[in-house]
């Protein structure tokens, strides 16, 4: 039985009928907290919790999902493509924007981190928070931060974004989808730019170029530090 | 195009991102990369957009399914972060909040200013 749990069909399939109810969940209670990705993780760390199932026998499903978050990112480009108009319009908003918010974020981490008095290692791995888990695990790495919390800082702004996006939409009053799109993206990289797709062609756009642009952004001012 | 095709052709590109990712000097994440190489295709019509339709669909719509091993992965990480749990949840809410905002008015300024220009060289 035990050696059931480490077959990676597992993972796969836990994963599957956790979103699925995330999904069902999302469609009764139509509140964006109500996010299927939050509570499939949820439901996952839950039932290997109660059931005592080590987490590397279930990465060992996970690992081939993780495998399909490459080609998820490779073909956003066929999204920014298929807005071309839009991004030759807003190239330089996007430049622009992208570059002050990724500014604003890394410092208005550092200052927050300050103001809590937290660790140093855990200042240097909040800083990246905004970015995409891979440049965000190696800005972190190489500034001495504890690695583990940049992972898990990404992935809650990530998904603290997305859940967030259609709501700060309103709340800042940003009329214009493109700049929406590369407010997203910039906050909440990859996780949110999932979400933007679903509100719009344009917004799913700006949001990935958005993560594309602050992504390299922050690594080049991160060399500054 | 069939399915299959379609897979072979976004893996592969994937696959020379990751050998791009290793001679780059500096740690550039493999998946960036992708989007960037598949973007340029697009561009140069290498790659036309039905040749990978249906994949680029199937994962943009699942897309926030991909990420579930890594939030779980967080459990990993609990021992160093239950300490601080608060604060940081608190940090990355502001944060997001302030990211958000700043790039959203941002972009909506110079949005806003080249429509002004525009009327102007009218």
């Amino acid at each position: 039985m035990k050696d059931l749990f480490q077959s990676p069909l597992f993972g796969i399939v836990l994963c599957i009928v956790c979103f699925e109810v995330g999904l069902w969940v999302n469609k009764k209670l139509k509140t964006p907290l109500a996010n299927p990705l939050l509570i499939a993780i949820a439901m996952v760390i839950i039932i290997l919790n109660v059931f005592h199932i080590p987490l590397e026998d279930f990465q060992q499903g996970g690992d081939v999902i993780s495998l399909f978050l490459a080609p998820a990112t490779a073909v956003l480009a066929l999204s920014i493509y298929s807005q071309l108009e839009v991004l030759k319009k807003n190239f330089l908003p996007a430049l622009v924007g992208c570059t002050v918010g990724s500014l604003a974020s890394m410092f208005s981490a550092f200052w927050l981190c300050q103001l809590f008095q937290l660790d140093d290692s855990l200042v240097q791995a909040m800083i990246p928070k905004s970015v995409t888990t891979p440049i965000a695990m190696g800005i972190s790495e190489q500034h001495g931060g504890l690695v583990p919390v940049t992972v898990a800082a990404v992935i809650v702004t990530g998904i603290l974004g997305a859940i967030a996006a259609p709501w700060l939409v309103k709340l800042f009053h940003v009329k214009n989808k493109a700049a929406a799109g590369l407010a997203i993206g910039t906050c909440s990289h990859a996780v949110g730019t999932s979400k933007a797709l679903q509100m719009g062609e344009i917004e799913g756009a700006m949001s990935s170029i958005a993560m594309g642009f602050s992504g390299i952004i922050t690594v080049i001012l991160s060399l500054f530090y | 195009m069939k399915i299959l095709s379609q897979i072979g052709i976004v893996l592969g590109i994937c696959l020379v991102a990751e050998l791009i990712a290793e001679i780059l000097p500096v740690a550039f994440p493999a998946s960036v990369i992708s989007m960037i190489l598949l973007f340029v295709l697009l561009l140069l019509r290498v790659i036309k957009p039905q040749h990978i339709k249906e994949k680029s669909s199937f994962l943009q719509q699942n897309m926030a399914f991909f990420f579930i091993p890594a939030g779980v992965g967080i459990m990993s990480q609990y021992e160093f972060i239950k300490n601080s749990i608060l604060p940081l949840l608190i940090i990355c809410i502001l944060t997001t909040l302030i990211t958000f905002a700043v790039t959203a008015i941002t972009a909506g300024l110079i949005i806003k200013l080249q429509e002004k220009l525009k009327q102007i060289g009218r």
